[in-house]
């Protein structure tokens, strides 16, 4: 006997998304992704200034707001053949830096703790021993006896209301929720606390940036916010960093550290195989030698083995999704039309394209980034790593899993988070030395140029090709992070990262899959930009034929 | 008084200091176009809403960007919005829960609250091919807008995607997207911007609030408040307009120096928006104080009208 459950809307997460899983004797045994929009914006840049282009494509998401912009930036540098100045490089890596922690606490507390935290149970926590198991994790300002009585008070009087409001209707009391009461008073807490946390660490973006979300400053050649290259905004950037900094290091990993302790199960559940990163983080204009999150692909979860990953070995196919037929491309020579049809989990499924590696399915993200920094002996990556797995008692081998994706989301941002007080000195010392050159000048050249952008961004690997004709987009394509786990099962049947993650999760109650949310989850999947077309061959618009 | 005064103590016990709340109070009612009088009642109604105002927050097709931007509020901060301001009964993005549990709570608070709700919506819909380009829990936006808008008490469009078209909706337009008012054929509180400042969408609400109406708009439905005068008007680079001082290129000496940043394609002359006055991310910056030209943003087709961005129209 088996269920088909569908869940969708699949909700904390970015963008529009739809989850089927079959479940057959309490696991799941089959898995469908699906997403369920379509924007066109490479269509739409097609003609337009490529200066332009990373304007568009960061609108691509709000949420990883300053991911495609960079990624853009790179690919229409890289182009024209503009090298930027190392300050705009040092400015670049920070304002990524504060992108992807304030994006990874976001993650962690407001779409994926719910998954593991019961809100409601909190109300009948005791507060004092609430109080006792925050100072014994924990070393943040804010706790103590009176700070959980009132956090407590606040929730209980927003469940004594009655309007229950974003809370309502969910999975609370489910036996899949672990936590003792004050476990989920002390996240529930926290939760609140995120909340005002992820508002001041935007700012460092738009000190820099000059709003958050979608910060402006960055364009092509550099950025223009010179005038904020002063003592006294560094010194705000410097102070917003630090705050946002101790909360890492005293709330988010304490916090992750503590719940995952009584989940270690899912130690073993929700794993992939395969990983990839096109690395991140230049700390010279050599590239990708010197990123700090480094380039690289796992094969097999064969962490002895690691490669350069090679962008060329990328194909998208299309197989599976809502496109005419074709066969498996690379992304800068694509040729694809968009074709509107049914939704048929044997045929097509799906707005997103599946992304293949060497033929192969890859997972992407913060466990793909650690997996490769701590297989090629990265220093700061492997004591982190080894530092959480011991606190755990788990294996290595724990890493491939819900619980090791969850984990190591919290080791990146800690260790990425720390890494930028090294960029703000740098950036400090060049201008105490003179040097506060921001922005490289540039001529459009006249004939055809083409040119790729490869990041890392929150969400894992990012790319963006662009082709430029005598000054004008000709064509523009991306591959994104959510393409890559989300995407349906390929032309060989090959399930996509996400679909493979579930197969084996236990599921107690089919009316109510939180199990399945969480490894959902666990990937942060943002929809928004997952799903994307263009023609390469006619380099008109599409025309959709409606089934 | 009194309510003042206990809101007063309410804040003084989350750690917030008798100075930010004057400040708290001052800033609202500024945003919203209020004489400082009126900081005391603001006050009053943050602290004692008899019955916490429905929301029902629908996203189409977005970035979720606006979102982003509304939970960077921080005057007041986004958890007392959720606790203790508003009602949010459906919002995707923050919502605990899914799936079909989601969707009952969608139609549940559509029914308790017919007429009485306040509908956010963030994005556009397609439209055109039978709105097959977005679609939620198997239906198409189209028909989840249907379904729901027509029963709000307002809805408020927040972000330039769901006032006029937004980003998809630029040419060639490939999925048909439009705006909640064209799609639907109705009229709609339009609080644009790419993102749109939280500030606006809490100065709105307040004052939904507050007068137990919305705020005056202008002629394409945005609250004169925020969206009355042009960047270029309250621009602080306006007498570098003036005086012919411009930077004719980021990096140069005439960038260092703030000159103003038309002819790099600044929009301000022509774009309606309280950007200089408000800045972001509560005051720590905005485009041109970060040396790069308005965009035009909150302006119906900017991404058409208002580009090439960085030349001189």
């Amino acid at each position: 006997m088996h269920d088909i459950l569908r869940i969708d809307p699949v909700t904390r997460i970015e963008g529009h998304l739809g989850i089927e899983v079959k479940v057959k004797n309490g696991k799941v045994v089959d898995a469908w992704s699906s997403g369920t929009l379509f924007r066109g914006i490479e269509t739409i840049l097609i003609g337009r200034d490529p200066a332009d282009a990373p304007v568009f494509t960061q609108r691509s998401c709000g949420v990883c707001t300053y991911s495609h912009l960079i990624c853009s930036l790179r690919a229409v540098e890289n182009a024209i053949g503009v090298t930027i100045p190392p300050n705009a490089r040092i400015l670049r890596n920070l304002l990524h830096g504060a992108q992807l922690v304030a994006d990874h606490i976001v993650h962690f507390y407001h779409l994926h703790a719910l998954d593991w935290v019961d809100v409601i149970s909190a109300i009948s926590a005791n507060v004092k021993k609430t109080a006792e198991l925050a100072d014994s994790v924990s070393n943040w300002e804010r706790g103590g006896v009176k700070f959980y009585t009132q956090v407590q008070q606040r929730l209980k009087t927003f469940v004594d209301s009655g309007q229950l409001g974003i809370f309502n209707n969910a999975y609370w009391g489910h036996p899949a929720y672990k936590l003792p009461p004050e476990a989920n008073l002390m996240a529930a807490a926290h939760y609140i606390e995120a909340l005002r946390v992820q508002t001041r660490a935007a700012k460092m973006l738009s000190i820099f940036g000059g709003k958050a979300p979608h910060p402006d400053a960055p364009v092509v050649g550099g950025l223009t916010c010179i005038r904020d290259l002063t003592p006294d905004r560094i010194a705000e950037f410097k102070y917003m960093w630090q705050y946002t900094q101790e909360f890492i290091e005293n709330v988010y990993m304490p916090d992750l550290l503590a719940v995952a302790g009584f989940y270690k199960d899912w130690g073993a559940i929700g794993g992939t195989t395969n990983f990839l990163t096109w690395g991140d983080f230049p700390q010279t204009d050599k590239e990708p030698e010197s990123f700090f999150m480094p380039r690289g692909v796992i094969m097999d979860r064969d962490l002895k083995n690691i490669k350069t990953s090679d962008p060329s070995k990328v194909l998208e196919h299309i197989k599976h999704s809502w496109y005419k037929k074709g066969k498996p491309k690379h992304p800068a020579v694509e040729e694809t039309l968009p074709e509107a049809g049914e939704y048929d989990r044997d045929k097509k499924y799906s707005w997103i394209k599946a992304p293949r590696y060497d033929g192969k399915p890859c997972e992407v993200g913060p466990l793909a980034r650690v997996l490769v920094a701590y297989a090629k002996g990265h220093k700061e990556i492997k004591e982190a790593v080894d530092n959480t797995l011991k606190t755990l008692d788990v294996p290595v081998e724990a890493l491939f899993s819900t619980l090791g994706r969850t984990a190591a989301r919290a080791i990146e941002t800690v260790v990425i988070g720390r890494q930028m007080d090294g960029w703000i000195n740098e950036l400090l010392t060049n201008i105490k030395n003179g040097d506060d050159k921001i922005y490289q000048s540039w001529t459009m050249p006249e004939g055809t140029v083409r040119g790729a952008g490869l990041n890392d961004v929150a969400r894992g690997a990012l790319g963006h090709w662009i082709e430029i004709e005598k000054g004008k987009i000709k064509n523009y394509q991306y591959v994104v992070p959510s393409t890559w786990n989300l995407g349906p099962r390929c032309d060989k049947g090959k399930l996509g990262p996400v679909e493979q993650s579930l197969i084996g999760t236990p599921v107690q109650d089919v009316e109510k899959p939180i199990e399945v949310l969480r490894t959902v989850h666990s990937f942060d999947p943002c929809l928004s930009c997952a799903v994307h077309v263009v023609d390469y061959d006619t380099n008109k618009s599409c025309k959709a034929r409606i089934c | 008084m009194d309510q003042e005064e206990r809101f007063y103590e309410k804040m003084r016990e989350k750690g917030v200091s008798r100075r930010d709340f004057m400040r708290y109070s001052a800033y609202l009612t500024a945003a919203m176009g209020l004489s400082s009088s009126f900081a005391p009642k603001v006050a009053e109604v943050f602290a004692a809403p008899k019955q916490r105002p429905p929301v029902i927050w629908l996203h189409f097709a977005e970035c979720t960007g606006c979102t982003e931007s509304a939970i960077k509020t921080s005057y007041p901060w986004i958890d007392e919005l959720i606790f203790e301001v508003l009602s949010i009964e459906y919002h995707e993005t923050i919502m605990a829960a899914a799936g079909h549990q989601a969707e009952k709570n969608l139609f549940d608070a559509v029914e308790k609250y017919e007429g009485k709700f306040i509908c956010i919506a963030e994005g556009a819909i397609a439209v055109e091919h039978n709105g097959v380009y977005g679609k939620t829990a198997g239906k198409t936006h189209l028909e989840i807008a249907k379904s729901v808008i027509p029963n709000a008490l307002a809805t408020i469009c927040l972000g330039t995607c769901a006032a006029y078209g937004g980003i998809q909706a630029a040419k060639p337009n490939p999925g048909g997207f439009k705006s909640v008012s064209e799609a639907l054929g109705i009229k709609t509180l339009n609080i644009p911007g790419c993102p749109p400042d939280p500030v606006n969408l809490v100065g709105t609400i307040i004052n939904y609030i507050f007068f137990g109406r919305l705020p005056d708009l202008d002629d394409i439905g945005r609250p004169l408040f925020a969206y009355g005068e042009t960047v270029h008007d309250k621009c602080p680079r306006r007498s570098h307009y003036e005086d012919g001082e411009f930077v004719e290129e980021f990096g140069s000496e005439e960038a260092k120096l703030g000159y103003c940043l038309y002819k790099l394609g600044c929009k301000g002359p022509d774009t309606y928006s309280n950007c200089p006055l408000r800045g972001f991310n509560d005051t720590t910056n905005w485009c041109i104080g970060a040396g790069t030209p308005c965009k035009g943003c909150v302006e119906p087709n900017f991404w058409d009208t208002m580009t090439p961005f960085y030349k001189e129209s």
